[in-house]
């Protein structure tokens, strides 16, 4: 394997590892950034209003029960006839990750917002403080923690599932996998499983710094 | 001033949590609601500040009739202070503080730099300003919070059970300072309290609530001790009334004659003590003439130790009210009284005759001057 890695060929190029990285950062990036925009404002709302707990809770469960490969296919044939493009494979596989990822997110992000302590949110609601001002100046800074921390198991699921956008003639690290095993070439396939939980290791520091950087000390009790 | 103009509170399902409550809370002075639970004292709380919307009725502030403001302006005329201080963890102590000043539309700066005044104010000192609230005692957390709740510099304070989340020893001393810093700053305050005692200590006015939130009585602190309304506030005041009134009839100079107190120090010798003591127990005091014990005179074998000590008796500090000299007298081993300066330093003794004769005094000029 370590041949494989010290091969240059293998990491420049259309189909290089870097190429790859890159790709796979591209669609993991891309479904984050919709699994936040779901997830986020469900679960600030339903931790703000105490209203909807059960139903998001029987989602979050339903949608971590779903089969990601039997998905990605069923979406495939259905958008096949919607779009001529690449977007025919690229949008089934950014729904499923987004699909994902959304349950972690909007489960942190409810249970955050409803461990406030209540006297602290009672103490901004009796000074004149607005809802408005209340979620953010309260809620969501002191929930960040656990917003954060469903952000972190969101991130690692992405970018694990993110290889099965290779299963659809995709791209991402997902190829080496992918084509590893239908050319026999395990050193291949094994580089390819190295690099994602590489990959994956490396973004889950990233947000763990984001994290360290935002979180108030009063919360993580780190000085 | 707060008016209640027959405000009553209906939950679902016909509970009645406060009904037509009527009273004033007048301007400058502190009110106390208080009464068993399931009153309805915290609801008429929450409903002057619109936490909770009453059913019916009307609260007036200065005359203005709450309910046709805007709830977070009305919100922010008045100071906030809950039990467990409800401070954001988050921010730190000043910025807390500042919380409500900037609310109000103060600039930051300015906003900082009262909530560094605020900190002195309540008794902390401004090295507390960039600490967290999870670095602060329970007892330092509730000063911030009254100080949060004064940065506005608001007419109106809402108080619920302020003091009840801490020790007794740290809520005496936060009543104690509490009770200054009103002195000086002369809000209109209703605060909630299930304790009797804070009422009573605490309170210009004392309104006590029945379960099912009717109005019990209205009335100041010795006038509740001296005529309860009925059984039910009698009952609610509770036992010890009588000793209770001492509270308040100051103990007024010369009232009871002091007693010159021979003292020995740490050290002394069973025959220098004889030679002190005019009966069985002998006071001790330090270098600096503070009393530290009783020592027996009979029972010390060789020079005195703090071990040898007896520390049974209360110090009454000169100027305090009849119950606390009386308690001095009665908890004395020698049966008298210790009464302490300022600073803690020996002013004499008393003896329980003459407390006695005091309080006799003090209760027929009372009885004389009421109608």
């Amino acid at each position: 394997m370590i041949a494989w890695f010290s091969d240059p060929t293998h990491w420049t190029g259309s189909d290089g590892v870097f190429a790859l990285v890159i790709q796979h950062l591209i669609y993991s990036g891309v479904a984050l950034f919709f699994a936040c925009l779901i997830g986020l404002p469900i679960g600030l709302y339903v931790g703000h209003t105490g209203r909807g707990v059960v139903l998001i809770a029987g989602l979050a469960n339903a949608l971590r029960s779903l089969p990601s490969l039997g998905l990605i296919v069923l979406l495939v044939i259905l958008f096949g006839p919607v779009f001529t493009s690449d977007m025919a494979f690229i949008v089934p596989s950014i729904i499923v990750l987004v699909l994902l990822a959304v349950p972690p997110i909007m489960s942190g992000t409810y249970a955050g917002v409803a461990a406030v302590d209540p006297a602290a949110v009672d103490a901004a609601r009796g000074m004149g403080k607005r809802p408005l001002d209340i979620l953010f100046d309260v809620e969501l800074p002191c929930a960040l923690p656990l917003i954060f921390s469903g952000l972190r198991s969101a991130t690692l699921q992405i970018i694990s599932t993110a290889t099965i956008a290779a299963y659809v003639s995709l791209g991402g690290l997902g190829r080496l996998i992918i084509d590893g095993r239908a050319q026999n070439d395990y050193y291949q396939m094994a580089a390819g499983a190295v690099l994602v939980g590489a990959l994956a290791l490396l973004v889950d520091l990233a947000i763990g710094i984001l994290s360290r950087l935002t979180v108030s000390p009063g919360l993580t009790r780190r000085l | 001033m707060i008016t209640f103009d027959a405000v009553s509170k209906h939950y679902r399902g016909q509970t009645v949590a406060v009904d037509k409550l009527s009273l004033t809370a007048p301007s400058g002075k502190l009110t106390i609601f208080v009464g068993p639970s399931g009153c309805g004292k915290t609801t008429s709380l929450r409903m002057v500040n619109r936490l909770i919307a009453p059913s019916s009725g009307r609260i007036l502030l200065d005359g203005e009739p709450t309910d046709t403001m805007d709830v977070a302006v009305l919100r922010r005329k008045i100071g906030y202070v809950i039990q467990n201080a409800g401070l954001f963890p988050h921010r730190t102590v000043a910025q807390n503080i500042a919380t409500t000043a900037r609310l109000n539309g103060t600039p930051k700066d300015q906003a900082l730099r009262i909530a560094h005044e605020l900190l002195e104010r309540v008794g902390l000192s401004s090295a507390f300003a960039n600490r967290y609230p999870w670095q602060l005692s329970g007892g330092q957390q509730q000063r911030v919070g009254v100080a949060r709740a004064l940065a506005s510099d608001p007419k109106f304070m809402l108080m619920d059970e302020p003091f009840s989340a801490v020790d007794p020893v740290v809520r005496g001393q936060l009543q104690d300072e509490f009770l200054r810093l009103q002195r000086d700053i002369g809000k209109t305050i209703i605060m909630v309290t299930h304790d009797i005692d804070e009422a009573l200590k605490l309170g210009d006015q004392v309104v006590v609530l029945r379960t099912g939130g009717t109005l019990a009585q209205v009335a100041t602190p010795q006038e509740l001790l001296a005529r309860p309304a009925d059984d039910f506030v009698a009952d609610f005041i509770g036992r010890d009334r009588g000793y209770r009134v001492l509270g308040f009839a100051e103990f007024a100079k010369g009232g009871v004659p002091l007693g010159a107190e021979p003292t020995a120090t740490l050290g002394a010798t069973p025959e220098t003590l004889r030679q002190i003591a005019t009966d069985r127990w002998v006071l001790v005091a330090d270098s600096m003439n503070r009393p530290l014990g009783w020592a027996d005179v009979d029972s010390v074998k060789g020079p005195l130790r703090d071990g040898d000590l007896n520390l049974s008796g209360t110090l009454a500090v000169e100027g305090s009210s009849l119950r606390h000299v009386l308690d001095a007298a009665l908890s004395s081993p020698s049966g008298r009284g210790v009464i302490v300066g300022q600073s803690g330093e020996l002013m004499g003794t008393v003896t329980l005759s003459h407390v006695a004769e005091a309080i006799e005094a003090a209760r027929t000029g009372r009885m004389g001057t009421q109608p």
